[in-house]
């Protein structure tokens, strides 16, 4: 089982500052969807500027150009901003919850993965636990693989969050004027 | 009326009317109904009542190519709300500026399934520049202001505005905002120096240049600046579709329309162009034909006032976004500096104009006479052009009697050629008609359309007879789905399916056109014979006071030429069937 949602290969990943409205994720994921651009995730969240909300895309460029889908997104009209974040000069991070299957046997093993990927356990019963990691793709998906031999149960992914090294905000600007 | 007490609904036709709205298109219904109250009361705002939603939407939109303003319709929610939406889609895929107004249950039924209840929000997403739900009646200026705005900036387009009921019964205090809070919309960048200087010097350097003018010429209000641009330049041009009309047929420069029922000088000229010049053009499928072999030794300059269009299709060299206007003429202004600087002149187009020309004169556009006796449709769409004239405006449905209309009607001044280019939406000829003769109530409109497509809009007859709007409506009546029937000759091994109309001569005649027309309170009139065809576009003429319906019986048989099957290169144009030109001896 590939646990991987992006191929560094043929992904970017846009932060996209948008009014904080209703109905306007639906207008990026539909924009996504018509003009069939492919979406590897998506994370939509608040700012620090109560008016304006930020979605993190990480999109699949293998088909289209990333500039086609860029201005694309900024024809439409509750778009303010779209900043590409290279690797490198981001920091990426993506949250995932995931349920393994655990006896009296095996818990140990599990929780030496565990500590060995400096993830946590925030839930554990006699049959299972709840592990937490937060990461970038490589490292989940190295976690995963580690704990498949003893039987993912759930997974739960937030979706890639970026935010660019340096001192620099993508949001201190005149955004709403 | 800034700072006064009123509903919602007055405040929606008070933002109209302050919005610079004249004409709306609408039928009430049950969820727009506070609307159409005050509206009987508008001074200055002028409602018309059409028989169909989807009339009304076309009607705005005819009204919208004609006069360059934007175009209102007005519907219920529900069905209302979602017989608009084909004509929404239209305007949008053809930039037309349209402001949709619609209805929306109360606020506190939205999501339980009410009873004429539709997201129409969502459904009309794909498919408009922007909409808005408005549940709040304070918003309701702003928001139409916004609207407005939206449509008839930058490249337009379709705007929808959905009100609920509580929002149009809510008393609200009006105030025309000052500004526009859209801090997301940007739409009119200008053309970057650097870009119109290295387009001039490719321009002067090239040997077979063409530019490919489109639709934003018309939208971009752009006919004149282009005229001096082409002119100053001296090369040749080509119109699309959208953009017959938007310089004259009769200019020198002119090789006619390109694309799949293009001219073999227009075809050929781009495809083999060093340089092609778009200008509010976007390369559409119809256009190139086969994308990897359109044009294949052509560099291309595409300016367009949506970055978005520019390297979609056709990766472009210089990419220029601005308006039309202030594009072609920075570009003039470039090219006419340069000329006058250079020692000598640098341009070398005169072979290329000799084959072009030469194309020009062994390629005309023309049609072979029809083998059953029935009038060739191509004599009579061209005999209403000439005998109507070229003040006249044409407005035409789609499929073979569009692009007919397209090749045989010789346009000379802008805005007065009509049709739906991108959707292609069969029916928009009779009520766009209708619009475009209400903004332009001085002018002759013809309608020209098609049996098929009359059959499904034709409903806004009645709205034309008791709105007092005399369109005339020329039916090219070859009793069948005519394109649709020519891809099945060509293509589907003359296997006739589903295609017969039973409209024509010797048929049923259900329904019969001139009976029809009666019925409604039209002059209708037939004409079966070529000798007939003259005096009866006359007798057309000489009715004012009321539509008039023209039912031409022609010949099922008569297909459109030059034609360029779809998805296979250009080069592999016809110019009748199973001939192409002759390009070793020619070129």
């Amino acid at each position: 089982m590939d646990h991987s949602t992006t191929n560094p290969e043929t992904t970017q990943t846009l932060s996209v500052l948008v009014e904080n409205k209703p109905g306007v994720l639906m207008r990026v994921s539909a924009l996504f969807a018509r003009r069939g651009y492919n979406i590897a995730s998506l994370a939509v969240g608040p700012t620090e500027h109560p008016e304006i909300s930020r979605i993190t895309v990480v999109v699949d460029v293998a088909e289209h150009p990333l500039e086609q889908i860029t201005k694309q997104l900024n024809k439409l009209v509750n778009v303010l901003k779209i900043v590409q974040l290279e690797p490198r000069q981001s920091v990426q991070r993506e949250l995932l919850l995931v349920k393994v299957r655990t006896d009296n046997t095996t818990r140990t093993s599990v929780l030496e993965i565990v500590q060995m990927f400096r993830a946590k356990v925030v839930d554990a019963s006699p049959d299972a636990v709840t592990i937490e990691a937060t990461g970038v793709d490589d490292k989940i998906t190295a976690m995963l693989s580690m704990l498949e031999p003893f039987g993912i149960r759930e997974i739960v992914k937030s979706g890639a969050v970026a935010i660019s090294r340096g001192g620099r905000s993508i949001t201190d600007r005149t955004l709403l004027s | 009326m800034t700072g006064q007490q009123m509903t919602g609904a007055q405040s929606l036709v008070e933002s109209l009317e302050h919005a610079g709205a004249e004409v709306v298109f609408g039928l009430p219904g049950g969820a727009i109904l506070p609307t159409y109250d005050p509206l009987m009361d508008a001074k200055k705002l002028r409602h018309i009542l059409v028989r169909h939603e989807q009339g009304a939407g076309h009607a705005a939109s005819g009204y919208a190519h004609a006069t360059g303003k934007v175009g209102v319709c007005l519907a219920t929610s529900g069905p209302g709300a979602t017989n608009l939406i084909t004509a929404i889609a239209d305007a949008q895929m053809d930039s037309i500026p349209m402001v949709a107004i619609t209805g929306q249950v109360g606020s506190t039924f939205i999501g339980t399934d009410a009873f004429q209840e539709a997201d129409i929000v969502g459904m009309t997403m794909p498919v408009t520049k922007h909409n808005f739900l408005v549940r709040d009646a304070a918003e309701i200026p702003s928001v139409i202001k916004q609207a407005f705005h939206i449509a008839s900036t930058g490249r337009p387009g379709a705007v929808l505005v959905d009100v609920t009921k509580d929002a149009q019964q809510a008393m609200t205090e009006f105030s025309w905002p000052e500004g526009l809070d859209l801090p997301g919309y940007r739409p009119a960048p200008s053309p970057h120096h650097k870009q119109i200087r290295e387009a001039a010097q490719m321009l002067l350097e090239a040997k077979r240049p063409v530019f490919l003018l489109g639709g934003g010429v018309l939208r971009g209000r752009a006919s004149q600046e282009v005229a001096e641009l082409v002119d100053v330049s001296g090369a040749p041009f080509v119109t699309t579709l959208m953009a017959r009309g938007a310089l004259p047929d009769s200019h020198p420069s002119h090789l006619g329309m390109p694309g799949m029922h293009g001219t073999v000088s227009a075809v050929s000229a781009l495809q083999r162009a060093d340089l092609i010049v778009a200008i509010g053009a976007r390369f559409d499928d119809r256009v190139t034909g086969r994308l990897d072999s359109f044009a294949p030794g052509a560099k291309i300059v595409h300016a367009d006032v949506d970055p978005a269009e520019i390297s979609k299709n056709i990766e472009a060299d210089v990419p220029i976004v601005g308006e039309a206007r202030e594009v072609a003429a920075s570009l003039a202004a470039e090219v006419r500096a340069r000329l006058a600087e250079a020692e000598s002149d640098p341009r070398d187009y005169e072979a290329w104009w000799s084959t072009l020309r030469m194309l020009r004169d062994t390629y005309p556009l023309g049609w072979t006479a029809t083998a059953d006796g029935h009038s060739a449709p191509q004599h009579v769409i061209s005999r209403i052009g000439e005998i109507s004239g070229p003040e006249s405006i044409f407005v035409a449905g789609v499929g073979q009697h569009q692009m007919w209309s397209s090749q045989f009607l010789r346009f000379e001044n802008p805005f007065t050629w009509i049709n739906s280019g991108g959707l292609g939406t069969m029916g928009y000829s009779v009520p766009a008609a209708m619009g475009a003769q209400v903004g332009q109530p001085g002018k002759t409109v013809w309608a020209i359309d098609g049996d098929g497509c009359f059959q499904m809009t034709n409903q806004e007859l009645a709205t034309c007879v008791i709105n007092n709007i005399p369109i005339k409506v020329a039916v090219i009546n070859n009793s069948s789905l005519g394109m649709v029937r020519q891809w099945q000759n060509l293509f589907y091994d003359k296997r006739y399916s589903n295609t017969d109309l039973n409209t024509g001569h010797g048929t049923v005649r259900v329904p019969d056109f001139v009976k029809l027309a009666d019925a409604y309170g039209c002059a209708g009139l037939r004409c079966e014979r070529d000798e007939d065809i003259d005096a009866t576009i006359e007798a057309a003429m000489e009715i004012d006071d009321r539509p008039v319906v023209v039912d031409f019986t022609v010949s099922a048989d008569a297909m459109v030429w030059p034609m360029v099957p779809a998805g296979v290169s250009n080069d592999e144009i016809q110019i009748a069937q199973g001939m192409s030109p002759e390009w070793e001896r020619d070129i």
